[in-house]
Parts: structure tokens; C-alpha cells; sequence
């Protein structure tokens, strides 16, 4: 179990969704792959498939036509998945909690595991966020 | 009898090409990433990585067919398991190849594509059998001048159709390779292996930024690391092979992995430098500038150059 549990935190695939937002956090979740951060360094990649997905993070706030799309991509991943809310919109709706648009934040829709803060947030950020999670993923099991 | 099981198993077969392979593929990374001024991954990432994905819950998809959904990614790793110990024992034991391995060789180096289609079209996802249809199409592509080439080597080799004759007439007289025919079929041989293992120019059937992973769009867990492993495995067969029927003069253990390596690299830097192609300018290239060099090779291997 914990052979497995370490080759799951040392290869994370991660599909990437964008619920909505202005594209800055998906800018900043693209940096860390660039020379400066290189997360491919621990094994983190990019997938084009949700089927092949160890993470899905998402960015943005939850508006009223990502929501049921939203479940359907959780429902398709294969368990065990987490799932990576980056940026103060898909943590909180940020500028848009009062519009019509955006009903509930993302916690109240999909099971959380990890919360990265900012607007948008840096790849430091991102990527310290990624060791927290590691580390409380290996502590628990 | 146990020998001949262990071989299949162990030595040049499954185990032994999968760990080649899954080596091979962290190569590919690794140079990947020195190219574009990145660390990379450690050694032992592919290795993670499907060890992962065999701990991954596999979900087959309710509109699919199930039994050829599951069976397909068993039949690729098969088919190259069989290719490739027929191919190293060959260049381990050239005495102990039969008439006419490089025939067979040649029909289980389709199988994983194959598969990869079959997998596709039993998927029931729309973009996998976009995926499907391409894939489809670059194999009828690069199979015909993949063929002139070989035929060009069997020409050079006074007609040997098996792999001893092809690596005795290359220890007698020279490498292939150092020859003008062998160049020009080694360079469209060496296009068509790039499109047979799907590396970038020619990863029109996988394509991750339009088709989201292609054929294995719906692949997930124990499935996808056998097409993952299949991929792997092909990136050591091919080179091997190229080495078998190109390189075959000097085959000690030193010399086969440089040439291995070097080959590999070569795969790699083309891989980096190119955009990847639509199908139609794949089927051309192919059909066209590919065909007529290995249709060159095989006159000028007529002529004895």
C-alpha cells in the first residue's frame, strides 16, 4: 500500500480546467512547467484526458453552465483523485460573489482537498501548495 | 523448452524490453527537457509512472464494447513481445533465428498499431475514432516505404530473409549503413519508425492539445499502462531493429548501446525541432519524397552501390 500510495505522489498527472476564468491562473499553472520551476522535475505532467487524471485542478469561478460539467469531469475520473482549487475565484468567487451568475463556490460542489489563494497566485505558491498536499496525503495513510 | 519460455519472459522478451524501454522513454524525456533548458525527471519516472497507474481504478466506459476494450492493449503488448525477442535473440544468437523472421518480425511490428486502432474504434468516444481514423491512414502511409527500405537491405544482402544472413553478410563485408543505397533507405526507414512510434511530426492519431490522448482518450488504470508499457517497448524494438539490419557489423555490447543511443537521440532531436503535421501532409510525405528514397535505395542496391 505504501509502494503504491509514494509512486501515486511521485507521478502526478494533472488535467486542467478552466470553469470560468480570465485566464490568469492558467497562465501562472503554465509557468510552473517552464525552465524556471519545471514541476516535470517530480513527475507532474499535463494530460489531455481526465480518464488519465491524478489531480484536476480547476481555476475560475464556478459559473451556472460549468457547474453540471464540472460534476460530469469529477464523475469521469478514475479514484483516488484530488481536486486543486487555484485562485481566490475558485476559492471564494472573489469580485463575482454577488453576481447572478455564480451560485455557489466551488467547496460546496466538488470535495476540495486543497485550496491555493491569490489573484492569481504565484508558481511558488502552486507549487508549495503542491508539497502541502503531498505531505498531508502520505501523513494520512 | 524452459529456455525458450524464459527468453520469451525474461532475457530479450517482456521483462527485459519493458525495462529497456520504460530507460528509453526516461531518455526521451531527459533530453526533452535538456533541450528546452529544463532539468527533466529522474531515472526511474516511467517506472513510477506505471506502477501508478496499475494502483489507478480502471473504468470501462458504458457505450464501449467491453471485452475488446480490455483485450486490445493485451494483444499490442503481445504482438511486441513476440517481434522483439525474435529480434534479440537474433542479435544475441544469430545461429538459432529461422527462415524468415524478418518477415514475421515485420507483421508484429504492425500489431501494436493495430491494437492502438482497435482500442480506439471499441472506445465509443467520438475523438478517439478521429484518433482511430488517423491512425489508421499513417499506418497505410508509412508501412509502404517502411517495406522499400527493408527490401532495399535484402537486395543488399544477396536476398537474405532472415536476420542471420542479414547481420553474416554485414560482418563479412560492411555495415549497410556504408554503403549509398543503405544511407538513403537507413533515412527512410529511419522517418517511418518515427511515425511508427508516434513521435511528434507524426503524432497526428494522439495529438494531446486537439484530441485530448486520441485513441487512449478513454483509457484509464491497468489499460493505459499497458499501451504506456507498449510505447515504451517500441521505442527499444525500433531502434534495435534499425541497428539489426543497418549497424550489424560490429554487435558488442558496448558498440549496440552507443549505436542504440545514438539512434535514439536522433529520434529525439527530431521529435523536438518539428511541429506536428495533419494527416493529409503526412500521407504525402510519405507517399511521396519518403517512397521515392527508398525507391532510390532499392536501384541503387540493384546496382550494387
Amino acid at each position: 500500500m505504501d509502494f503504491k500510495l509514494k509512486a501515486l505522489t511521485k507521478s502526478i498527472w494533472v488535467f486542467h480546467v478552466s470553469a470560468g476564468s480570465c485566464n490568469n491562473c492558467d497562465i501562472e499553472i503554465l509557468d510552473c512547467l517552464t525552465p524556471r520551476f519545471d514541476l516535470e522535475r517530480f513527475g507532474i505532467q499535463l494530460i489531455g484526458s481526465v480518464r488519465h487524471a491524478d489531480a484536476i485542478l480547476i481555476t475560475g469561478a464556478m459559473n451556472r453552465k460549468s457547474v453540471p460539467r464540472m460534476k460530469k469531469i469529477y464523475e469521469q475520473a478514475p479514484k483516488p483523485c484530488v481536486v486543486v482549487a487555484v485562485g481566490q475565484c475558485a476559492l471564494s468567487r472573489h469580485m463575482f460573489r454577488f453576481s447572478y451568475n455564480v451560485k455557489e463556490p466551488l467547496d460546496n460542489i466538488l470535495p476540495v482537498d486543497l485550496y491555493i489563494p491569490g489573484c492569481p497566485p504565484r508558481p511558488e505558491a502552486i507549487i508549495d501548495g503542491i508539497v502541502k498536499l503531498v505531505n498531508k496525503i502520505r501523513e494520512n495513510k | 523448452m524452459l529456455k525458450t519460455f524464459l527468453s520469451y519472459l525474461i532475457f530479450p522478451g517482456f521483462l527485459f524490453s519493458a525495462c529497456a524501454g520504460l530507460i528509453a522513454c526516461w531518455i526521451d524525456r531527459k533530453v526533452t527537457a535538456r533541450i528546452q533548458w529544463r532539468v527533466g525527471p529522474p531515472w526511474h519516472q516511467n517506472f513510477t509512472d506505471i506502477i501508478k497507474l496499475l494502483g489507478k481504478e480502471t473504468i470501462v466506459p458504458s457505450d464501449s464494447s467491453k471485452w475488446t476494450f480490455l483485450l486490445a492493449p493485451c494483444l499490442g503488448v503481445l504482438g511486441l513481445i513476440l517481434a522483439t525477442t525474435i529480434i534479440g535473440r537474433a542479435a544475441l544468437v544469430p545461429s538459432e533465428s529461422f527462415l524468415g523472421d524478418l518477415i514475421v518480425v515485420l507483421y508484429l511490428l504492425i500489431i501494436p498499431a493495430v491494437a492502438m486502432i482497435i482500442a480506439g474504434a471499441s472506445s465509443g468516444n467520438p475523438l478517439a475514432s478521429v484518433g482511430v481514423s488517423r491512425e489508421m491512414k499513417l499506418v497505410l502511409a508509412y508501412e509502404l516505404p517502411f517495406l522499400l527500405s527493408v527490401t532495399a537491405v535484402i537486395i543488399k544482402c544477396n536476398g537474405a530473409i532472415q536476420f542471420a544472413g542479414i547481420l553474416n553478410h554485414q560482418l563479412n563485408f560492411a555495415s549497410n549503413i556504408a554503403s549509398f543505397s543503405g544511407i538513403l533507405a537507413f533515412v527512410a526507414a529511419l522517418i517511418c519508425m518515427q511515425a511508427k512510434l508516434g513521435l511528434a511530426p507524426f503524432d497526428i492519431s494522439e495529438a494531446d492539445q486537439e484530441l485530448m490522448g486520441g485513441v487512449l482518450i478513454e483509457y484509464s488504470g491497468l489499460p493505459l499502462a499497458l499501451f504506456k508499457l507498449t510505447k515504451a517497448m517500441l521505442l527499444y524494438t525500433s531502434p534495435l531493429l534499425l541497428i539489426v539490419l543497418f549497424f550489424g557489423k560490429d554487435l558488442s555490447l558496448l558498440f549496440i548501446l552507443l549505436k542504440f543511443v545514438g539512434i535514439l537521440v536522433v529520434f529525439i532531436l527530431i521529435k523536438n525541432t518539428n511541429p506536428r503535421l495533419r494527416i493529409d501532409q503526412a500521407l504525402r510525405f510519405f507517399w511521396g519524397p519518403v517512397t521515392l528514397l527508398a525507391l532510390l535505395a532499392n536501384g541503387l542496391a540493384l546496382l550494387g552501390y
